[in-house]
């Protein structure tokens, strides 16, 4: 058999290559050097190794005023982890989560790149950032099988907030699979300082399944092809940003975001709610050229860096405000300000202009037949209670799955909604009054004045595409947590309610 | 064309043995066949090609193995060959994965049961694994070629279900240790785990983004990143096919790594 051509070049660079100064790499072990030149120019540069952190953490500002030689290692790990509650996707990650490790260096920096893909790992992965001067931006000199390393270098020649993702065919599932991250570049003398620094990226997955459905998910590349998301995360998951995991600041404090967005495919509308960028680096450049904007274009493969001063307290949303992806697919994250309040800048926003009187339907035949048939069943209940206390535990644990993935966004994971905008369900009056009404709620949606414990709304809540079971369980969730006891939803109350409303 | 009585031989060869599905396969002789399954001659599109070529590469019959070489049966040849043993294997030929799941030289262990698939292996160990059974490994069109077909036809592309079956595969971890050989539906040829356990050396693996350019292979293999892969492809959406060119084109002749294994061919 004749030998590939390649292979006796390999032969010959194995032949005169060292094994000094390569990490990963034991004596006696030659490693493939491709291109020896750069290194010497280096030289007498002092060496530091980069500081990785995991989002929304971004590594601290370089304060040196002289150029360092960086070494950078990042690991390709292929994990199954959460991408929603009870669904599970293997992502393709850098440094074991989505989006990557976030990396920063200094204009002017020698880096010393070491790609090392994880021995467990079922594809071969390469890195392309497009902070790199080169061809394929270091793609053709990082491609590495499962269980090897390789080294390139460049010199972060121009300062900004790069994009870095994984180029090896086909492209769009290994981003799509979570292959993407940021690289800062500071400028010669430093980004301007800023109180809080956070790191977020925005990224869709196409899974076969839709949205929420349970269980390990496939990639679908039909899906991927026509640019239909199941998701679109913030940071990797639905509900990274949320909760005990939002961002957090003090009032008086400047925030600056680097956000980045993955793709790979959809470009991002980036809006804080209830927050203008003080300042922008559109698309990621050097030059903070924008000012007092409300929401930022950042393309598939971009970034934006924002900055604002938080004046008040509260919790303030971050969205892709082409909004059905934040309702509907997951785009949504927190960040939660602390702090006294400011009554003079937040009263000026909190009248609603619109007043709607009580629309009362209490005492309606409807509310007094399912009155009734609520009395009855208690009854029944009551009759053998083993049986319809576990029926309703098991119809509360799964409730809580669905709200947590489909509802906690505007009624909050404390089901107290956000005064003035969406109303509470813990303790609802509305809730408790009409059960029925509830159901058509959730199946039709529910748009136009309510008053919720005496106090007006006038909101949308869209229709939500869930299976009568889902319905029934978030229904009896809600109607039994933070001390309400309303009663419970059946799946066959559900049934009735959507034929009513044909 | 499909010739019953080669396919009759192949599946009487596959026997269940201590509890296991392995493959008997001969000794080396000339002209020995057991264990492999005779692919008729036809034809294989390759994802990618430069523009003198035609759509179509003709693939003359051959004869491939029915299933992975399994440890058991690479325990008898580095027993016969000591010098492709893991501890006196030259660095030039294997890097130091190499056969990193067995215990020892001569002891597969816990992480490779004997009617597993060998990975770990080398192109070069590989390779005189094939010349010691009179065997050879297949090219890249006569692997696609047998690898193409599905279960009820020869072209897999057609049945449903069938490539998101493979890309399943893909984006599942590797599991440790792997299944046993001959896990795997037979597909229309007879042949089994094509797709679905281990990746597969082929003998011009380095050739996987060139396919018979001459103007430069890591110009091509450069220009197969990116949006630019795109680029003069049979099919853009055919993401098993690609992953396939990606895999081999980031592999180097020592290379062992972990979830590659291989089969042999012979010609007719």
């Amino acid at each position: 058999m004749k030998t590939p051509p390649r292979l006796l070049r390999s032969a010959v660079l194995l032949l005169l290559a060292t094994t000094s100064g390569l990490p990963g790499l034991t004596a006696g072990e030659a490693p493939v050097l491709a291109r020896p030149g750069a290194r010497p120019l280096a030289a007498n540069l002092p060496v530091e190794t980069a500081v990785l952190t995991e989002a929304p953490a971004v590594p601290p500002p370089i304060t040196r005023r002289t150029p360092a030689k960086v070494i950078v290692n990042l690991e390709v790990r292929e994990v199954v982890k959460r991408l929603a509650d009870g669904v599970e996707y293997t992502f393709w990650t850098y440094g074991g989560n989505v989006p990557g490790s976030c990396i920063r260096v200094r204009e002017g920096d020698f880096v010393e790149f070491h790609l090392n893909n994880h021995p467990t790992s079922k594809m071969p992965h390469n890195i392309d950032l497009h902070a790199v001067t080169g061809p394929g931006g270091g793609a053709a000199s990082s491609f590495t099988a499962p269980g090897h390393t390789s080294q390139f270098s460049f010199t972060a020649l121009n300062p900004g907030t790069y994009v870095y993702h994984c180029a090896t065919a086909p492209v769009p599932m290994h981003i799509g699979n979570g292959m993407y991250g940021l690289i800062i570049v500071d400028p010669k003398d430093g980004l301007p300082p800023v109180d809080r620094e956070y790191y977020v990226m925005q990224g869709e997955i196409y899974t076969a399944g839709r949205y929420g459905e349970p269980g390990l998910q496939n990639f679908d590349p039909m899906k991927a092809e026509d640019e239909r998301p199941s998701y679109v995360v913030l940071n990797g998951s639905v509900g990274a940003l949320v909760g005990d995991r939002a961002l957090q600041a003090n009032v008086g404090e400047t925030v600056r975001i680097f956000f980045g967005v993955g793709g790979p495919n959809l470009t991002s509308s980036f809006h804080v709610i209830g927050e203008i960028f003080d300042r922008v680096y559109p698309e990621g450049g050097s030059v903070a050229s924008q000012h007092n904007v409300q929401t930022t274009m950042v393309p598939s493969g971009g970034s934006a860096v924002v900055e604002f001063k938080v004046e008040v307290p509260g919790t303030f949303i971050l969205v892709d405000h082409s909004l059905s992806r934040a309702f509907n697919k997951g785009a949504l994250g927190m960040l939660k300000v602390t702090g006294p309040e400011n009554m003079l800048t937040y009263s000026g926003k909190e009248v609603d202009a619109v007043y709607i009187g009580q629309a009362s339907e209490a005492g309606s035949a409807a509310s007094k037949r399912e009155a009734e048939l609520i009395a009855r069943r208690e009854q029944a209940i009551a009759a053998n209670p083993q049986i319809g206390t576990i029926t309703q535990e098991i119809q509360q644990e799964r409730g809580k799955k669905v709200f947590l993935t489909s509802c906690f966004a505007c009624h909050m994971a404390n089901g107290e909604g956000l005064p003035g905008v969406f109303p509470p369900i813990a303790g609802s009056d509305f809730l408790k009054a009409d059960k029925d009404r509830a159901i058509k709620a959730v199946i039709k949606g529910l748009s136009g004045p309510i008053t919720v414990n005496g106090k007006p709304y006038n909101n949308m809540m869209p229709p939500l595409e869930f299976t009568d079971d889902q319905v029934a369980d978030v229904l009896t969730y809600v109607m039994n947590e933070w001390g309400n006891r309303f009663g419970s939803v059946s799946t066959a109350d559900v049934k009735r309610v959507r034929a009513e409303n044909k | 064309m499909r010739l019953s009585s080669c396919l009759r031989l192949g599946a009487a060869a596959l026997a269940w043995i201590g509890g296991a599905l392995v493959v008997a396969r001969a000794t080396p002789a000339a002209g020995v066949t057991t264990g492999m399954t005779l692919i008729p001659t036809g034809t294989y599109a390759p994802l990618v090609r430069s523009q003198d070529e035609t759509a179509e590469v003709a693939v003359p019959s051959f004869w491939l193995d029915a299933v992975p070489v399994t440890n058991a049966e690479f325990l008898a040849f580095v027993q016969a060959n000591p010098k492709w043993r893991r501890s006196a294997v030259s660095p030039l030929f294997a890097d130091r994965g190499y056969l990193g799941d067995w215990a020892g030289d001569l002891e597969l262990g816990p992480l490779a049961p004997p009617a597993a698939p060998v990975v770990r292996v080398s192109w070069f160990a590989a390779r005189a694994y094939a010349q010691s059974m009179g065997k050879r490994l297949p090219t890249t069109a006569e692997w696609e070629r047998a690898a193409a077909a599905g279960f009820a036809g020869p072209a897999g592309s057609t049945e449903p279900g069938f490539q998101s079956a493979l890309l399943a595969w893909v984006t599942r971890p590797t599991p440790q240790p792997l299944p046993n050989v001959g896990s795997g539906r037979p597909n229309f040829f007879g042949v089994r785990d094509l797709h679905g356990l281990v990746w597969e050396w082929v003998a011009d693996f380095n050739t996987a983004m060139v396919t018979g350019e001459s103007r430069g292979d890591t110009g091509l293999e450069r220009n197969l990143f990116c949006g630019a892969g795109a680029a003069g492809l049979r099919d853009p959406s055919d993401f098993p096919a690609f992953m396939r060119i990606g895999f081999r084109s980031s592999l180097r002749a020592s290379y062992a790594v972990p979830n590659l294994g291989f089969r042999c061919a012979r010609s007719p």
